[in-house]
């Protein structure tokens, strides 16, 4: 989970709404040009079958396309022929070779293996963009086709202007381009890919950009050193000084792949240039020159940065836009790794204290976020003397965002701290300044980690006030996200430190007024039980959960029997047989039918786990008592509880009287009008007994309720946890930030 | 005083502009008008969701006196009228508010929005098609594919212009009251939308998620005592944006202290003077826009009477206050029978931030010039927007003997209302917006 979704920490290169077709690895790469065999796979290339060219079966296109393209293919027998062709020229390519087979293929001897080309080209322009899309992905085989030399004086001046395209196209395109060098005569010819690319460096879809210019460096790496010179700088240094930004802040990532190969000259220019873009009027432009700082900063000279890169780093971390300081913050790591303990405490550090103490939290927020690469990049001494203050502010920060974020790096900058002193460091200058409900949360999120660390013992005492509170917290999130750590927390705390401080806290749970926090502390004691044994269950836990029994509220007397259901299996057959059993039954008179049925399915439950006499002298009765019930649902279950009941006997070989079974549920018409399982929809009958029961518990349950659940006992009567689970996960974002609100459309 | 010397500007092909809009109805009532940041461009958007882009012309030398003319540059449907089934709701298509982006590349950018959903266009430009097929000839018949002996690679060829307007993202599904503005932030990145209760923050890039950064709403509804009546981004400071209430007052709030900003930084607030009460204070002191100045010292606030200016360091009363029709003071009775009373007039600055502009009734409006503190009623009409002539002051008035000239305030005709106005970034070239007519007026030089 981020725990800070803020989108300006997704802005770069995040896709947005942005979404491919279909995967992007469809056929960039392994072109496999083979035989159709008998039967082949269906034809992936739309509208027009292609001898000769399949694809795996794993594509990925959709299949909306597979039933588009059939028919109309011209002589299938000549397939292996053409294949065979296909594939010499595919090795010719694979070696880049150069322009060797080119005029070959396209001056061609008239034979037909042109024709799925021609298809492919003239797709190129087809109204549909899937088809469009299509034929960029084959891009390579449409130049394969071409040649070297008719790709580069056709098909790329025809792509450089194609940039009105949709962006899955372009995108496809930048892609492809990034490839092929081989495809256009190889290094020696790698500039004539510039321009298309560079137009694609220009358009206002960030993710294309963003692919372009990976493109652009991939091919700069085949470039010979004049060649960069001679067209990839100037490339470089058009982008870098174009009129819209969009170019400019592509140009920012292209300063690092050419700057090491550059000559003495060249490089002082190209620092020229970086420096007017870190000053550009533009935000979009400083941010992308900000984030591209510290990568820079690593193929300079180590003067050059102190001299060049250090107060540029300086001026953009005391930008005037938040959305550009908090950018530097990140440069500060690269360039704080490439310095020495001296020059960092004096070039670097002023800067990082100012940020951690910046005006805006979203600067405060990446200081936190970047915490443990800012830990590691200064080294231990200058973290103990500045890092471990500035961390501790961070933690009690204002903002509930700050907090978190430094909460999340607890464990990383505890694991990080020199062994020596760790221990004191921790309990002295962190624990004490972990003050907030939400950063305490997420400490104990971290607990097996911490503990690690240090002793469970220490860290238990300074946590348990946080997770009592927590425990009582307003928000039931809150209370559900704890209750999730107990069985954890009681591994680690074992037995008698648990029944001392939080074994009174479980129990209080499960009289909870929310329902998934009932729920949740019922499941919680099963695990308990796992943990600590069946004695400590009869001891502790099972006289506590069956008091409530009498309880006069009917949702605790329900309680009792989820935590019979829960408990039993774990418990074993004596203490199920000779402690619960009795209350159950007991329970069956309840005055509630909610009680009641709940009675018989908890029957179903541990049925198996008792033994067979008291299946027969003491369940049995009792269930065929409320198989006579006046309510529909308690009838329901009852019958089918006796027929799992019975079942089992009979399994057992214990006689059963015909009479005595009854028909399977739904059988009967008259008696089950509507068949109905254990977690559907009851329907009107019961939704009106909800309403009567309301009525007549709302007095006793009024008591149990906090202010906020005013619908009360309907309500939870209602909940299905498998119903509200949905619902759930999308109030998990809200979980660790309450006050943090977000819309997400569904 | 060069605002008394403006001329209209009639469109060469006015039968786009105006002829088309001779039989009115009410889908052809312009709802915004905005020129872009260069001023090449002035969008409009009207209530049957259309919007329309008018280009500058280039000047041209032999034709001095036709400089600066502008003329249809695109037209497209950026709304459709919706239906909420849930909420047995109808969503207008009617367009409230366009905003231009900072231009990033050589397409044009504009954000629309109407009740409920705001919308990103791409407004580009296209002079090359490409030509040749392998597979069919010039005419478009097919080729027998056994002829085909060559590959063709297409060509591309000049063609005529061709604008086209493109949806880029729609942000839906984030307000559940009608949006009144939306802001475009000066890093270039995000945008803000408000409606009547909460203020959104988007990224341009994601349209699945924002972030709500105000949130008005009582808990219960029946506390509810102010809406959100507009909302700004500063023009220079990323991090501080106002919104105004219908109390009259202006809240400028820091997005740098909390990711939260329902408690505001700055409250702007007139203290009321007591012997001006009635009953309809509350009502006409309510913001229908707030804008800051280019400069970002200053705001600017209209409400029913009057425009204010503040200065952003004083917050307990407005540095300058204009009147724009006090005349009307003593029929807020009848305009509150008439419901205009209601009726939500814009204000803008001009480029230098030292003339004021908005609307009024009976296609008045008016303009104030801050420094000489002299101002001017101007009347928007095809009777008397003759090419070339210089528009003349009108004047109301108000009780007594109604001189040669003089407009008396009954026959003021409260059907004809300048809501929507907009002034050129950098020149003194104006557009407004009466009903369904747009007019373009420029300061005459020489």
């Amino acid at each position: 989970m981020n725990p800070c979704p803020y989108f300006f920490l997704l802005g770069k290169g995040h896709g947005g709404s942005f979404r491919l077709l279909s995967p992007s690895v469809f056929w960039s790469s392994d072109l496999q040009l083979r035989k159709r065999g008998p039967g082949g796979g269906p034809h992936l290339l739309c509208r027009y079958s292609v001898p000769g060219l399949r694809l795996p079966p794993s594509s990925g296109l959709s299949p909306a396309y597979q039933g588009a393209g059939r028919g109309q293919g011209a002589g299938r027998g000549q397939g292996a022929q053409r294949a065979a062709v296909t594939r010499r020229r595919r090795k010719n390519m694979a070696g880049a070779a150069g322009p060797a087979t080119g005029s070959g293929a396209a001056g061609g001897d008239g034979d037909d293996s042109l024709y799925p080309i021609a298809v492919l080209i003239d797709e190129l322009r087809n109204e549909d963009v899937q088809l469009r899309l299509n034929s960029i992905k084959k891009l390579s085989t449409i130049a394969l086709a071409l040649g070297v030399e008719r790709t580069r004086t056709e098909l790329l001046p025809f792509l450089t202007d194609t940039i009105y395209d949709e962006d899955e196209v372009l995108l496809a395109l930048a892609e492809q381009l990034g490839n092929f060098t081989g495809l256009v005569g190889g290094p020696d010819f790698a500039h004539c890919l510039l321009p298309p690319l560079e137009s694609l460096a220009t358009v206002e879809e960030t993710v294309v950009r963003d692919k372009a210019v990976e493109s652009l460096r991939q091919i700069s790496q085949e470039h010979t050193p004049v060649a960069l010179e001679a067209h990839f700088v100037p490339l470089v240094k058009r982008l870098a000084s174009g009129d819209w930004f969009t170019s400019r802040t592509s140009a920012c990532g292209l300063f690092s792949v050419c700057y090491p190969r550059a000559s003495i000259a060249v490089k002082g220019e190209i620092r020229q240039y970086f420096r007017s873009l870190c000053s550009d009027d533009t935000p979009m432009v400083r941010r992308a020159a900000a984030s591209k700082l510290g990568e820079f900063a690593k193929v300079l000279e180590l003067d050059s940065v102190k001299s060049e890169i250090v107060p540029l780093f300086t001026n953009l971390a005391s930008d005037e836009q938040d959305s550009v300081r908090l950018l530097a913050v990140e440069a500060c790591v690269s360039i704080a790794q490439l310095l020495s303990q001296d020059d960092i405490e004096a070039l670097v550090m002023p800067t990082l204290r100012q940020a951690a103490e910046d005006k805006s939290w979203r600067v405060r927020y990446m200081v936190a976020d970047k915490f443990s690469e800012l830990q590691k990049a200064v080294g231990p001494k200058i973290t103990l003397n500045d890092l471990i203050p500035a961390f501790q502010n961070l933690l009690k920060d204002c903002e509930a965002e700050v907090r978190a974020a430094a909460a999340h790096k607890v464990k990383e900058l505890c694991e990080n701290l020199p062994m020596e002193g760790r221990e004191t460091m921790i309990m002295n200058q962190i624990l004490p300044y972990i003050k907030c409900p939400e950063v305490r949360l997420n400490i104990i999120s971290n607990l097996d980690c911490v503990n690690e660390v240090i002793g469970i013992r220490q860290l238990s005492q300074s946590l348990l006030p946080a997770i009592v509170e927590l425990a009582e917290d307003a928000k039931w999130r809150v209370r559900l996200a704890i209750i999730e750590y107990m069985p954890l927390l009681a591994g680690q705390l074992g037995v008698e430190f648990f029944d001392e401080k939080l074994n009174s806290l479980c129990m209080a749970w499960l009289v909870d007024h929310v329902y998934a926090i009932r729920e949740a502390a019922t499941n919680n004691l099963m695990k308990l039980v796992q943990k600590f044994g069946t004695e400590w269950a009869q001891n502790t836990i099972v006289p506590k959960v069956l008091v409530m029994a009498n309880d006069p509220n009917y949702l605790h007397r329900m309680t009792t029997l989820f935590c019979i259901n829960a408990l039993s299996e774990a418990c074993g057959q004596e203490i199920t047989t000779k402690q619960m059993l009795p209350i159950v039954l007991k329970m069956a008179g309840d005055q509630v039918a909610n009680v009641r049925f709940n009675v018989a399915k908890s029957l179903q439950k541990i049925g198996p786990i008792l033994d067979t006499n008291a299946l027969q002298e003491e369940v049995k009765p009792v269930l065929q008592k409320l198989g006579q019930d006046e309510d529909m649902d308690v009838k329901y279950f009852a019958q089918e509880a006796i027929s799992a009941v019975a079942q089992r006997l009979r399994k057992l070989d214990f006689p059963v009287k015909d009479s005595e079974e009854p028909s399977a549920p739904g059988a009967d018409k008259n008696h089950f009008l509507r068949p109905r399982g254990p977690g559907e929809d009851t329907g009107k009958a019961q939704r009106d007994r909800v309403a009567r029961v309301a009525s007549k518990e709302a007095a006793e349950t009024a008591q149990f309720r906090g202010p906020g659940t005013a619908k009360g006992p309907a309500y939870q009567l209602h909940v299905n946890t498998r119903d509200t689970l949905p619902q759930l996960d999308t109030a998990e974002i809200v979980l660790f930030l309450p006050k943090h609100r977000l819309i997400s459309r569904i | 005083c060069f605002f008394l010397l403006f001329s209209p500007i009639v469109p060469r092909d006015r039968h786009a502009v105006w002829a088309s809009r001779k039989f009115t109805s009410p889908t052809d009532i312009i709802s915004t008008v905005e020129f872009n940041h260069t001023g090449e461009l002035l969008a409009t958007g009207d209530k049957g969701g259309r919007v329309v882009i008018f280009q500058r012309e280039q000047e041209s030398k032999n034709q001095v006196h036709r400089r600066g003319e502008y003329n249809v540059y695109s037209t497209f449907q950026s709304h459709e009228p919706e239906f909420d089934y849930l909420k047995s709701l109808e969503i207008e298509e009617k367009i409230n508010k366009i905003r231009w982006l900072p231009q990033q590349n050589a397409a044009y950018f504009l954000l629309s929005t109407n009740d409920k959903t705001v919308k990103l266009w791409k407004v580009s430009e296209r002079d090359k098609r490409p030509e040749g097929y392998n597979l069919k000839d010039e005419e478009g018949r097919l080729r027998d594919p056994a002829t085909i002996t060559t590959l063709r690679v297409p060509v591309l060829r000049p063609m005529d212009l061709m604008v086209e307007a493109t949806p880029r993202r729609v942000f839906a599904n984030a307000h559940t009251y009608h949006i009144n503005s939306i802001s475009v932030n000066s890093d270039y990145e995000t945008y803000m939308s408000a409606d009547d209760l909460r203020i959104n923050l988007w990224n341009f890039e994601i349209t699945n998620q924002s972030f709500n950064i105000v949130d008005i709403k009582p808990a219960n509804m029946e506390e509810l005592t102010e809406v959100i009546t507009a909302a700004e981004f500063h023009p220079h400071h990323c991090n501080t944006f106002v919104y105004s209430s219908s109390k009259g007052t202006i809240r400028l709030c820091d997005m740098r202290a909390s990711a939260l900003c329902d408690r505001h930084t700055k409250f702007f607030e007139e203290p009321e003077d007591p012997s001006n009460r009635s009953f309809f204070s509350e009502i006409i002191s309510s913001i229908s826009d707030v804008k800051f100045s280019h400069s970002g010292r200053c705001i600017m606030t209209r409400d029913y009477l009057t425009v204010k200016v503040w200065d952003l360091n004083m917050e307990n009363r407005p540095v300058e206050t204009y009147q724009v029709h006090d005349y009307l003071r003593s029929k807020l009775c009848s305009l509150y029978e008439n419901d205009c009373i209601f009726d939500k007039f814009e204000c803008v600055w001009n480029g230098s931030d030292s003339v004021i502009m908005t609307g009024s009734y009976n296609n008045f409006f008016r303009m104030f010039d801050r420094n000489t503190k002299r101002d001017v009623t101007l009347e928007a009409s095809r009777e008397n927007s003759k090419p070339r002539a210089i528009l003349k002051p009108r004047k109301v008035c108000v009780g007594g003997k109604r001189r040669k000239d003089e407009i008396s305030v009954d026959s003021l005709d409260f059907s004809k209302k300048i809501l929507h106005t907009a002034w050129h970034p950098s020149e003194n070239i104006i557009a407004v917006a009466a009903t369904n007519n747009l007019y373009i007026f420029q300061d005459k030089v020489n």
